[in-house]
């Protein structure tokens, strides 16, 4: 009843808060005043039934919080659809198999003839997914808040830009080298943050982002300034030629392998010593120091290697573009990367992937609706932060397998 | 005291003092611990203790004084300044006062940071992947299962360690100390928030950790019917200063440390 009176409220509420907006209109040609009052009655139905969701929904969830609380056996709980998943290995495989085949697929499904726009988007989109699974290694698994991460980006493709353009060196020669120089970076910038944190840490990599922006601006001579580099070489296959839809293709293959690569790689470290040693580091500082975890080299090889995918994943970006300049490294971007990490769920890979999917295809396809972009954007923001501020996937747990039988005897030799 | 001159000596204090800007948290405390001893230091709400096992386990670098370690089968070091995760290497392990878990990770990962400092996996092999590692990460699940194990948590391993109670965690807290192999362990106040009968289960862990896996034991500890059962030797801290030590018999009988108590209760 509660709920009613008070949505009830907040229509009225609405209804005198949008008067002056959507019922009064000045008719600029005649000059006189429109009174639309069938808007008003829209707005406060809108609010209302808006308000009494809202309401209904807080409740549902505060019922729920309460009833995982009460609960005296945490084990027995249903566990979340990623956890079934992840638990149950025959499943897991078996969606693996199917993403991968579909993932082959798609380029051959989605283009035709001169027609391959679904695949260039593909492959903008894949190269976020890397990046965003780069940043999930620094800011998901160890805590490092960076909101300068496409510095590094900046750095890979500025290094193929400036390599094949300087020294005529080919796409897979500069590959490895703009990943090299991305953790290079990162060490650099790794050493004098490795004592602060959280609020401190973010500005400084802000100011490392800015920074690494204005010098590729201003330094033209090297950087070409604000133009940008041009005619940077798509990737090459052996030297054979390649039409625009093949190279479209071929170029969503690599992205998707460094995908592949880097799934691997994040997986297998999240579930090492290493991983647990970041998770540790995220969660308290002083404890896992107390530990015996080596504060300073844990967090630089986090920050390095996350700044390793940025590089790696910048040279494909260059040679996908084949033109880039400073504006396509902007705080915007870093932003962007931080959101895919952040609503995907901290650390969590799966989530990281569908959130950079996510993140960089509604825009793409929702380009019809220009003008609300970033208003849908705004409001899946703040509804997650709401209702799911873990992230899309969280909760996971890795169930280990251990012997459950006794080994008082053989302890005593450790 | 001659009986523990006898054995060896593991850790040496001398003249420990801490200074927080005008405050003189620790004013000049020595302690000695021996092999096989469990020692209390007990003291008034703000006595220092909490700083005292910071300065030792390197968390905070004391103003003056000498912490030395006498690690068995290894060099003595003096430890002053160095950084913690270094003299947890060396074989002190500590558990905090406010728990200090991480509440994100499973109970079993939880313990198996406690395994970092004596694994050695590093990026390149974490990713290669290979014998060597996988018989490195199996023998770090099995040690610290076997740690649940030995403090009654085997049941939750899988759980995350947010969802235990507080006597849980303090349990946890000191499985995750011992699988980091010390040959010291520093509990601060292990029984706070505990009910009697947690608090009863914990002497009886204590006692079986010192004798089972050969660890000598510093707590602090405000619970004195814990204090007076197990500990050999007790020290005892008022405003920073050391005021006295000695047996439980002869620290009930000592008049300034009744006075210290005594008085705390008067202007509580
Ligand atoms: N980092 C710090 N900076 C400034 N003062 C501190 C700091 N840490 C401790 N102190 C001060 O040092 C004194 C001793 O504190 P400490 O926490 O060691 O007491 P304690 O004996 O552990 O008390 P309790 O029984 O309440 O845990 C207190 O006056 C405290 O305010
Ligand atoms: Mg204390």
């Amino acid at each position: 009843m509660t709920h009613l009176k008070r949505s009830l409220g907040i229509g009225l509420w609405f209804m005198f808060l949008t008067l002056p907006l959507m019922v009064v209109r000045v008719n600029t040609v005649s000059s006189e005043v429109e009174w639309r009052w069938a808007n008003l009655v829209w707005a406060g139905l809108c609010a209302f039934a808006i308000a009494w969701l809202w309401q209904f929904s807080i409740e549902r969830r505060a019922a729920k919080r309460a009833q995982v609380a009460a609960d005296a056996h945490p084990q027995k709980r249903k566990p979340t659809l990623a956890q079934r998943l992840a638990d149950d290995p025959v499943l897991n495989r078996r969606v693996l198999l199917g993403v991968g085949l579909l993932a082959m697929a798609f380029p051959w499904l989605v283009s035709s003839g001169q027609n391959f726009y679904h695949v260039n988007v593909m492959v903008s989109a894949l190269i976020f997914v890397v990046l965003g699974l780069g940043l999930n290694i620094t800011v998901g698994l160890a805590g490092l808040l960076d909101l300068g991460y496409i510095a590094f980006f900046a750095v890979g493709a500025y290094t193929y830009a400036l390599l094949s353009k300087n020294f005529d060196l080919g796409f897979w020669t500069c590959l490895p080298l703009g990943g090299v120089m991305g953790m290079l970076f990162g060490i650099v910038l790794g050493f004098p943050i490795l004592r602060l944190r959280g609020d401190y840490l973010a500005i400084v990599t802000l100011g490392f982002a800015s920074i690494t922006k204005i010098v590729l601006e201003n330094w033209d001579t090297v950087f070409g300034g604000a133009a940008g580099i041009a005619n940077i070489p798509r990737p090459d296959l052996f030297g054979i030629e390649l039409d625009g839809r093949q190279k479209a293709i071929y170029t969503y293959y690599i992205v998707l392998a460094l995908v592949a690569l880097t799934i691997v790689v994040t997986n297998r470290l999240k579930n090492s010593r290493v991983g647990r040693a970041w998770m540790a580091l995220r969660e308290d500082e002083i404890a896992s120091v107390a530990m015996g975890v080596d504060m300073a080299q844990t967090k630089l090889s986090a920050y390095a290697l996350g700044a390793f995918w940025a590089g790696l994943v910048g040279v494909v970006f260059a040679a996908h573009n084949s033109f880039i300049n400073p504006d396509s490294f902007t705080f915007m971007d870093s932003a962007m990367i931080l959101a895919m990490v952040v609503l995907g769920g901290m650390g969590s890979i799966l989530g990281v992937i569908i959130a950079s999917l996510a993140l960089k295809l509604m825009p793409e396809y929702l380009r019809a609706f220009a003008e609300y972009r970033m208003l849908v954007f705004g409001a899946v923001m703040v509804l997650m932060m709401i209702f799911r501020p873990q992230g899309l996937i969280n909760d996971m747990r890795r169930k280990y397998e251990y012997d459950t039988a006794d080994k008082e005897d053989t302890d005593g030799g450790k | 005291m001659a009986a523990s001159n006898e054995r060896k000596k593991l850790l040496e204090v001398s003249g420990l003092t801490m200074d927080f800007g005008g405050l003189r948290a620790i004013d000049n405390v020595g302690l000695d611990i021996f092999e096989g001893e469990i020692v209390a230091l007990i003291g008034p709400n703000g006595a220092g203790k909490t700083t005292f096992f910071n300065c030792v386990t390197g968390i905070y670098e004391p103003t003056q004084g000498d912490v030395k370690i006498h690690p068995p089968g290894g060099a003595t070091r003096r430890i002053n300044g160095m950084k913690p995760n270094r003299i947890t290497a060396l074989g002190m392990a500590r558990t905090f006062q406010n728990i200090r878990l991480f509440p994100a990770m499973t109970v079993l990962e939880n313990v198996m940071i406690g395994r970092h400092c004596r694994t050695h996996t590093g990026i390149v092999r974490a990713i290669l992947g290979g014998a060597a590692t996988a018989r490195e990460e199996k023998e770090s699940v099995d040690k610290s299962y076997q740690l649940l194990k030995k403090v009654g948590l085997a049941e939750v391993a899988d759980e995350f360690s947010r969802n235990l109670s507080y006597g849980a965690q303090r349990r946890l807290e000191i499985a995750r100390a011992l699988a980091t192999d010390p040959f010291l362990l520093l509990l601060d106040e292990p029984a706070a928030g505990m009910n009697p009968q947690e608090t009863h289960e914990l002497d009886a862990l204590i006692t079986r950790i010192r004798d089972e896996e050969k660890v000598a034991i510093l707590l602090i500890e405000h619970d004195m019917k814990l204090v007076m059962n197990i500990s050999d030797r007790i020290y005892v801290m008022e405003y920073g200063k050391e005021i006295a030590q000695g047996t439980p018999q002869q620290i009930k009988e000592n008049p300034k440390v009744i006075e210290a108590y005594l008085g705390e209760e008067a202007h509580a």
